[in-house]
């Protein structure tokens, strides 16, 4: 037994030695871009920053920085974080809060350069739009981390957010209510997800295959579509869209309030389904019978666990809830349906779930990163006209491998994810 | 009965695969009064004999559940055809008055757009009925032409996704790599200035080192650093689709001169892919390419130790590292060749059909690359033959499209390629529904593994 241990560290050795240099070293580059590339290069001129939105209750005046100075303070902030990082043992915690730590100075100092000198950047709205940017990614990571928990991969995601924006879009146009366009959504999400958990569980598809299938299915499908009913008459794809609720007392707080609380049902969605899956996936015996099935699925069997059952509702509910995220993308933001509406979404939640370590609140802290680099993208070429806007469009996915290679590294899925259960 | 194994594995046969293939001996084998030496995975010598052809159809063989799938994804599609031709889902409304009509609509709708696409992507009757009464000979293989020409990026990009799915890598970055490439061609394309022959050969190494650089990082992270290809390859894809935006917006960069467009200089006629039917819809050099590109894979992964530890590393990283085969060197390895088959799809295309690069130039190559290695079973024939199908749907799409006046629109063979690679990939699905005997199997080779790899 020692023997096997031995040799399995020895397999697993040369990632686990070189993590702690590689993740010190990735903060020290971080530092020192920001230092050279932002600090030095930033315009002569404060960065404005705006904490409220014109018109509300409580204005909260500008607040105004040395773009430059705070550059190089945040620099050698994460310096200084890489080197505790090397010499330091930090617990699993600490590495968290030190990855999290390191990607915000990254942020603000990306922010300061960018806006050195010109008018003042409105936060406010920059969280609003970043929360909007992250719904389909948190609902769709949360769809991908039901099935992937009880062992069957989805990479279909992708194709149950477009099926789901299709329905919404078409049925709360065709009936006249959001309501039931929403309800439509979810349904054809977890249309594909029935189907995913048909071909993969009873017919033992290889589940990538599965995956990579249905969206190219769902992105058919909906073109098809798309030309036959909606292009040729605009009463299928009316464009109605679900307004803002504004929860009473919390929307009026400073800051927080128009971000989290001043938003439409899909919002609210959110809130709901990720505690909900957060409590029941680690403190249920429904949660506890679902990771036993991800990890170990014929030692779940043999408790009289079943596996295939719970696999299957799993599937559904997670098609479900990628359907609703899907909704969201017609009748909770533009209305409109447009060919390939999702757009990669799809595939970046299933980097937020991997990146999130397939828990709930890693995939809720990944995929708002990437939502806000989503959003950063659309709004600093308006701020600062010189940057050329490709450059910036860049910067999320830069920010997204250099976390992932530096930070991050090797991942586990649940062990039993994508292999099919068959009863011997 | 095709069904005698593409590789025949001298280096010791592959454990995932044969493990998880519907290998003809274990099925007949389970049936009484069989000769308990029939052909295994090695066997090549399989009679043809009548009984032989009609176990194949019974039990399902692989070829047999391909071409079912075919079929059956024909039969799927045209549902979709009837369910939104207006005059023919009235039709159906009166189905139980005048039950002939129904049926009579739904066959004319349904066959005529699918012998449409068969005219265009195929052959075309009225083309050979022409040649005898002295028309152009050439006009009959133009449909057959444009196939290949159009299944050449394909086969390219499909064999780049399926090396990758060797190694046990799920390389969704081939549009990536594919951009990296296509920027190299069309720089060397236009930027220098060399004899013919030479500069073709100078731009088509360009898109593979162009591709192979983007594939290499993202096996060299990988290797050093643990990150998911998954991950890093979508990144990857975005950040070249910004970068070539960026290079074909700027006039120093990869812009056109005088042009407000996202569009490149033409590539210089001497860096042109020399084609044989005709103007460049139709076949040429590249389609060479590609299946040169697909015999030196099969050589590589059947003949040579890097393929067999390529295939080592696929079945299990922590075997083959047990086993002294260095895996970070693998993983590095095939993704550079497979970044460099993706670039070689863009080369094809930039100096073969069109030469101006522009921001949409890359298309559907990347994602059409990994359904085409699924459905090629990730080995190099099928990759080639999954390719030609592809390609003559893509052909047929946009010709049908044209014929039916946009009544059958060309998203239907994106409908059409995904059910063809949804039943093949689930071989048991279609003996169920033809009621074919053997119901054993996990399906379609184990190509994709999960995220543990």
């Amino acid at each position: 037994m020692e023997r096997v241990t031995t040799l399995a560290a020895a397999v697993r050795a040369p990632l686990s030695t070189e993590r702690r240099y590689v993740a010190a070293g990735t903060f020290v580059v971080i530092g020192l871009i920001n230092i050279v590339v932002f600090g030095m290069l930033a315009h002569a001129g404060d960065a404005g920053f705006k904490l409220s939105q014109q018109g509300s209750g409580v204005q909260i005046p500008t607040i105004r920085v040395p773009a430059a100075s705070v550059c190089y303070v945040l620099g050698a902030a994460a310096i200084a974080l890489g080197i505790a990082r090397a010499t330091m043992p930090f617990s699993r915690l600490g590495k968290r809060l030190a990855i999290a730590s390191a990607l915000l100075c990254f942020l603000l100092s990306l922010l300061c350069w960018a806006d050195a000198g010109q008018i003042p950047l409105n936060l406010i709205n920059l969280g609003q739009n970043t929360i909007v940017q992250s719904i389909p990614l948190i609902l769709g990571a949360l769809a991908g981390l039901l099935c992937e928990r009880s062992g069957v991969i989805n990479i279909a995601i992708e194709g149950q957010l477009l099926f789901g924006a299709f329905t919404a879009a078409i049925v709360a146009s065709a009936f006249g209510g959001l309501w039931i366009g929403l309800v439509a959504g979810s349904l054809a999400g977890g249309l594909v997800g029935l189907v995913l958990a048909v071909l993969a569980i009873t017919f033992l598809m290889d589940q990538i295959v599965l995956g990579v299938v249905l969206n190219v299915l769902a992105l058919g499908m909906t073109n098809y579509l798309y030309d036959r009913l909606m292009s040729q008459n605009p009463n299928y794809n009316t464009g109605a869209a679900f307004g803002a609720i504004k929860i009473p007392g919390l929307a009026e707080i400073p800051v927080i309030g128009p971000i989290f609380f001043d938003s439409n049902i899909f919002l609210y969605i959110t809130y709901a389904a990720l505690i909900a899956i957060q409590v029941a996936l680690f403190h249920s015996r429904w949660g506890l019978r679902v990771r036993a099935v991800g990890e170990h699925p014929a030692a779940a069997d043999t408790v009289g666990i079943r596996v295939l059952r719970i696999r299957y509702r799993n599937v559904i509910l997670g098609g479900l809830i990628a359907g609703i995220g899907g909704a969201f993308l017609t009748i909770g933001s533009v209305g409109i349906f447009n060919q390939d509406i999702s757009s990669g979404f799809g595939y970046i939640a299933l980097a937020a779930l991997i990146f999130g370590r397939w828990t709930p609140l890693g995939s809720l802290a990944a995929a708002l990163l990437f939502g806000f680099c989503l959003e950063l993208a659309l709004v600093l070429p308006t701020v600062n006209p010189v940057l050329p806007a490709p450059i910036m469009d860049m910067a999320p996915y830069v920010a997204t491998i250099v976390a992932v290679a530096g930070l991050v590294g090797k991942v586990r899925a649940p062990k039993a994810d994508g292999q099919p259960y068959v009863k011997s | 009965m095709s069904d005698v194994p593409v590789d025949p594995s001298p280096a010791g046969p592959d454990p995932a695969l044969a493990a998880a293939e519907p290998v003809p001996a274990t099925t007949v084998a389970t049936e009484p009064g069989q000769p308990s030496e029939t052909p295994g995975p090695a066997g090549s010598r399989v009679r043809l004999t009548g009984e032989v052809i009609i176990q194949a159809i019974t039990q399902g063989s692989s070829t047999v559940v391909t071409i079912l799938a075919i079929f059956l994804a024909l039969v799927v599609g045209g549902v979709l055809i009837v369910f939104s031709d207006p005059v023919v889902s009235r039709a159906w409304s009166s189905f139980f008055t005048v039950p002939g009509y129904t049926l009579s609509q739904t066959w004319d709708a349904v066959s005529f757009a699918y012998s449409q696409m068969f005219e265009g992507a195929i052959l075309n009757p009225s083309t050979v009925s022409a040649a005898f009464h002295g028309g152009s000979v050439a006009a009959i293989f133009y449909p057959l032409s444009s196939t290949c020409a159009q299944a050449t990026p394909l086969i390219l990009t499909g064999l780049s996704v399926a090396i990758a799915f060797r190694a046990g890598l799920f390389n969704i970055g081939a549009a990536g790599q594919w951009v990296g490439g296509a920027v190299v061609a069309t720089w060397l394309g236009f930027g220098v200035s060399l004899p013919p022959v030479i500069h073709v050969i100078v731009c088509v190494v360009g898109g593979f080192v162009g591709g192979a650089v983007i594939g290499w990082f993202v096996g060299l992270l990988k290797a050093r650093t643990g990150a998911h290809e998954v991950i890093v390859t979508i990144m990857l894809n975005y950040v070249m689709y910004d970068l070539l935006q960026y290079l074909l917006s700027h006039q120093t960069m990869l812009q056109a001169p005088h042009q407000n467009n996202e569009i490149a200089p033409s590539v210089a006629n001497s860096a042109n892919l020399a084609h044989v039917g005709g103007p460049p819809p139709q076949v040429g050099v590249g389609f060479l390419i590609a299946v040169a590109a697909a015999l030196a894979v099969a050589w590589l992964l059947s003949r040579t130790t890097t393929g067999f530890q390529f295939r080592t590393v696929g079945a299990s990283p922590s075997a083959a590292r047990t086993a002294g085969i260095n895996v970070e060197r693998s993983w590095i390895v095939v993704m550079l060749l497979a970044g460099g088959l993706a670039g070689l799809s863009a080369a094809t295309v930039i100096q073969g059909t069109n030469t101006q690069l522009t921001f949409n130039s890359y298309g559907t190559y990347g994602p059409d690359g990994i359904t085409v290695a699924l459905l090629g079973r990730a080995k190099p024939v099928g990759v080639v033959l999954a390719g030609l199908l592809f390609g003559a749907l893509h052909v047929g799409g946009t010709y049908v499209e044209a014929a039916t006046l946009g009544q059958v629109p060309a998203p239907i063979v994106q409908v059409l390629e995904g059910l063809i690679v949804l039943f093949v990939a689930a071989p048991a699905l279609i003996r169920a529904v033809f009621r074919l005997r053997a119901t054993r199997g996990t399906g379609m080779a184990a190509v994709a593994k999960g995220w543990n790899g």
